[in-house]
Parts: C-alpha cells; sequence; structure tokens
C-alpha cells in the first residue's frame, strides 16, 4: 500500500468485510451484471440499485506474472472468481513456479502496510 | 477536416541533466516551427498533455511567449501527441487555429523517475484496489503477454524479433539510446523483469521530445517542405469492468477501425508503421488489433525479422522505435508521429528509408494496457 491511502467511504463496506475475512462483489440488481471494482453506481447500466454480495471466494488464475524487480519476487494475477468477476490481485503462500493459468485459487487476507487487511489468492491443493 | 503536418523536431538528446523541462519543450518547438519554415510567431494553436510542467497548456503558452487562439491538453497517456494531430486538425477545420504546435519532453533519465509513476496517485478511484497488490508499470503489459501466450501459443522469441527488429534499425541513427543490434539470445538471456517479459522487451528511458506543426491546407502550399496531409484518425479508450475480461485486445481494435474508415483504406494500404513499443507485447498486439494480422497470428507476424525494413511487408519503427531509440518522458506518441512523417517525405535514413512509402500509419498505445489505457491511430498520405 502506498503511503497516504485513503480508505473511500464508497467502499467502506468493502474494507470492513475484508477485516473479517469476508469478501464482497458488487453487484447490480437493475441489470444483474457483477462488475470490479465496487461502485455505487453500475458502470455498466448506470442504475444505483447496485448491492453488495458475499463471494465464496473461490476462482482461477486468468494471467500471472512474477515481478523479479522487486526485493522479493511477488506474483501478480488475474483471478476470475466464480461470481463472474476477474481482477487484479497476488497470489501468496505459493511457489511462484508452480502457477499455471486455469489453476484453482481460493482467497485468503493479508496485512497490508497500513495494516489493513487485503483480500489475495493461494493456490488450491 | 483536411490539415497536413508541416513541421517535425525531435530532439538529439537522450540524456538532458542540464535542461529543465520547460526549455526541453523550448528547444522541440523551436525545431518544429524552424523545419516547417515558420516562426513561433505564426503560432495560433496550442497542444500538450501532463508531460508539459502546470496547469494544462497554462504554464507553456507563458513560458513560450505564446498567443494562441486555441488550446488543448487532452491527456490520454503516451498516445496523446497521436491524438493531438487529428484534435489540431479538427481545430484548424473548425477555424480556431491555423499553425498548430504539439510538444511532448521530459526527462525522466536525469529526475531517475520510475515509467508509471503518475498512476501510484492514491486519489484515482480505483487505486485502492489496485495499489495494494504492487501492480508495477511492466506487469501489466505481462499479464497481457501472459494471457496472450496461453490462447494462441505466442513465445518469448516472437516477442524478442521486435526488440532485434529494432535494434536493426537504431544501427543507423546516430541519436538513438541504444544503437548495438541484438540478437534473440541477447534478449532472452536479459534479465527477467516480470516474466515473461525480459529487460531487453521493455523500452529505453530517456530525456529529450519533440514537435509537431500541424497547418491547414493553403498554408501548407505556401511552404517548401514535402507536403504530409493527414487522411484519417481514430481514438478509443479501454478498460475493463471486471467481467467478459480480454487481456489479448487493446483499445486499437476501435481507434484503427475508425481510422481506416475516415481514411478510406485498409491495412493492405499501409506501406509503414510507427507503433507504440512501450514493451516488444505493445506491437504484438497493434499489429493484430490494426488489422494487419489476424488475432493471434501475431507472433508470426513479427517473427524472423519482418518488421526490419526490406524484409517484411510492412517495416515497422525504422527509426528504432522506443525500444533502442528513444521514449522521452516515458511516452511514445511523438516519436512514432515524426518517424512517419520523416518515411513519407523520403527523409528516413536510407538504409530504412520504405520505397514509395505514400500511406503510413502512426499508432500509440498510452496508459496500462491490461486496465486503462489509450490507443490513438492517425493514417497519413504523402501528396
Amino acid at each position: 500500500m502506498e503511503p497516504g491511502a485513503t480508505w473511500s467511504p464508497e467502499n467502506a463496506a468493502y474494507w470492513e468485510a475484508a477485516q473479517r475475512g469476508q469478501l464482497l462483489v458488487k453487484k447490480c440488481t437493475a441489470c444483474g451484471r457483477p462488475h470490479y471494482y465496487p461502485r455505487a453506481i453500475c458502470p455498466f447500466c448506470a442504475s444505483a440499485q447496485t448491492e453488495w454480495m458475499q463471494s465464496l471466494g473461490k476462482g482461477i488464475v486468468y494471467s500471472f506474472t512474477v515481478v523479479r524487480q522487486a526485493t522479493q519476487p511477488y506474483v501478480l494475477a488475474y483471478v476470475t472468481l466464480d461470481e463472474g468477476i476477474t481482477f487484479l490481485t497476488n497470489l501468496v503462500r505459493c511457489d511462484p513456479g508452480n502457477v499455471r493459468i486455469g489453476q484453482a485459487v481460493q482467497v485468503t487476507f493479508e496485512a497490508g502496510d497500513d495494516g489493513r487487511q487485503i483480500p489475495m489468492f493461494t493456490l488450491v491443493d | 477536416m483536411t490539415a497536413y503536418i508541416a513541421g517535425i523536431y525531435e530532439h538529439p538528446t537522450r540524456f538532458a541533466p542540464n535542461h529543465s523541462v520547460a526549455l526541453l519543450h523550448a528547444e522541440v518547438a523551436a525545431g518544429a516551427v524552424r523545419d516547417a519554415g515558420l516562426t513561433m510567431n505564426d503560432v495560433d494553436g496550442y497542444f500538450c498533455a501532463g508531460d508539459a510542467p502546470g496547469i494544462g497548456p497554462l504554464s507553456m503558452v507563458e513560458y513560450l511567449g505564446l498567443r494562441p487562439r486555441h488550446v488543448d491538453s487532452t491527456d490520454i497517456g503516451g498516445s496523446s501527441p497521436i491524438a493531438h494531430v487529428a484534435h489540431a486538425a479538427q481545430a484548424i477545420a473548425a477555424g480556431k487555429c491555423n499553425v498548430a504546435l504539439i510538444t511532448c519532453a521530459g526527462r525522466p533519465r536525469a529526475e531517475r523517475s520510475r515509467a508509471g509513476a503518475l498512476t501510484l496517485n492514491t486519489e484515482y478511484p480505483e487505486s485502492e484496489f489496485e495499489l495494494p497488490y504492487s501492480p508495477m508499470l511492466p506487469a501489466n503489459y505481462a499479464l497481457c503477454a501472459r494471457r496472450h501466450m496461453h490462447e494462441f501459443g505466442t513465445t518469448s522469441e516472437q516477442l524478442a524479433w521486435i526488440k532485434v527488429a529494432a535494434s536493426h534499425h537504431a544501427q543507423h541513427n546516430p541519436n538513438a539510446f541504444l544503437r548495438k543490434v541484438v540478437t534473440i539470445e541477447d534478449v532472452l538471456q536479459s534479465p527477467l523483469i516480470a516474466d515473461p517479459l525480459h529487460k531487453l522487451d521493455c523500452c529505453v528511458i530517456t530525456d529529450g521530445g519533440g514537435a509537431i506543426i500541424v497547418v491547414r491546407p493553403e498554408i501548407a502550399r505556401s511552404l517548401a517542405r514535402p507536403r504530409v496531409r493527414l487522411k484519417g484518425a481514430g481514438e478509443a479508450l479501454g478498460y475493463n469492468l471486471g467481467s467478459d475480461i480480454d487481456l489479448t485486445r487493446s483499445a486499437g481494435v476501435r481507434s484503427g477501425a475508425i481510422a481506416y474508415e475516415a481514411a478510406g483504406v485498409k491495412p493492405a494500404d499501409i506501406k509503414y508503421l510507427s507503433t507504440y513499443d512501450s514493451y516488444t507485447f505493445t506491437v504484438l498486439v497493434a499489429v493484430e488489433d490494426l488489422g494487419f494480422c489476424e488475432k493471434g497470428h501475431g507472433g508470426a507476424f513479427v517473427a524472423d525479422g519482418k518488421l526490419i525494413s526490406g524484409v517484411g511487408r510492412l517495416p515497422v519503427n525504422t527509426d528504432g522505435g522506443g525500444l533502442c531509440n528513444n521514449h522521452p518522458a516515458h511516452r511514445g506518441g511523438m516519436t512514432k508521429v515524426i518517424e512517419t512523417v520523416r518515411q513519407l517525405r523520403g527523409e528516413a535514413h536510407p538504409a530504412v528509408q520504405v520505397r514509395e512509402c505514400n500511406i503510413a500509419m502512426a499508432h500509440g498505445t498510452g496508459g496500462m494496457l491490461d486496465r486503462r489505457h489509450g490507443c490513438a491511430t492517425i493514417i497519413l498520405e504523402r501528396e
């Protein structure tokens, strides 16, 4: 987390859930589509009828890269959740050499630099 | 909408520890008006993007002593100067100005700034959902390259050919930052930055910049320079909203289609292409999205030296591109326009000059390919 990053009031529920170990997904009840990152107003149909729903936290790897230009190499990945959204995240607690596109992953939470719990993913055996 | 590119200038420096950024803008502006055979007093339209110091164009207009009737500081990332060419033509057609000056300059090498620093702002709406994951810029492109490899069998060797071709061109450019011809092995053995991208898959970090003068037809006809006409242009922004994501396509699909439609030409009519090469993969996705080959066939299209002038059907980035020549201010759009104009004028280096180059394209992909990015495409014709 960059210094000074803020916790947007628009998405306070997302981060409060993350502190409890829950991953939330924003879905529009007007058009039925989930989106990411979460917004109060649906970016597909402009309806304000968006709702949080709890994700089971299961998904697959859509793409990944091992960032080597860092003190400690880390895995940046796009994960597609079973709930239908794909987003940028980190894969943690796994050997970067074992990651493949299509592999099953499960959400896990890691403390960021500011202490907040951040949703990340780890490989499912 | 008819307008002509009458002047171009690429700053010869690649390291400018003793320049201010504003002075670089001023030097490239002077170079471009001189190239056109005009003076700064003739300039009545000014176009710049976020690399220009100050709020929009405010500081630079004052610094340069311009009295523009029209300004535009649209910023869609590194492709902005390509978009500005089209915006200048629109402004000229609307009677808002006659002589438009576009500048782009910076000194990231002297300042030791990393590419993508603009994206680290914590106040953007996406920031709290992205910055915790440390998405450094090359990794964004690596994620797209990896998915392309997965879907289409694209290889690191094929990506390396893009760098090899750029280096073959750069050996003839005395101002190029990297002039040494490299091999596939050199690229593949260079350190991995974010796999599958190696160090030599990434563009250079250079100081300097460039400028363009766009004028109305009557003025172009009064000048001594070869006439290069804007034949068509397109712009498109790419982003993903989390669903139906496809990291193997860019907004270039749309900016290219709009430009072809406006120009009334097909990919087969394009004799030369300058295309954004922040990373080797940026070129590969562009040649597919611009219709030079089918989606997924970019690897074969760029392999075996086919992007080298005189070898393949479509010579690309004959100045050495951002991969070898210059990527001033972390922005590659300006130099893409400049080399395209050189090719159409017949002023490229003789070793890389494309024969009978009458129609050419400059295409840019700025921002982050996997998320929000801005594409701009222009098709230019030699009259």
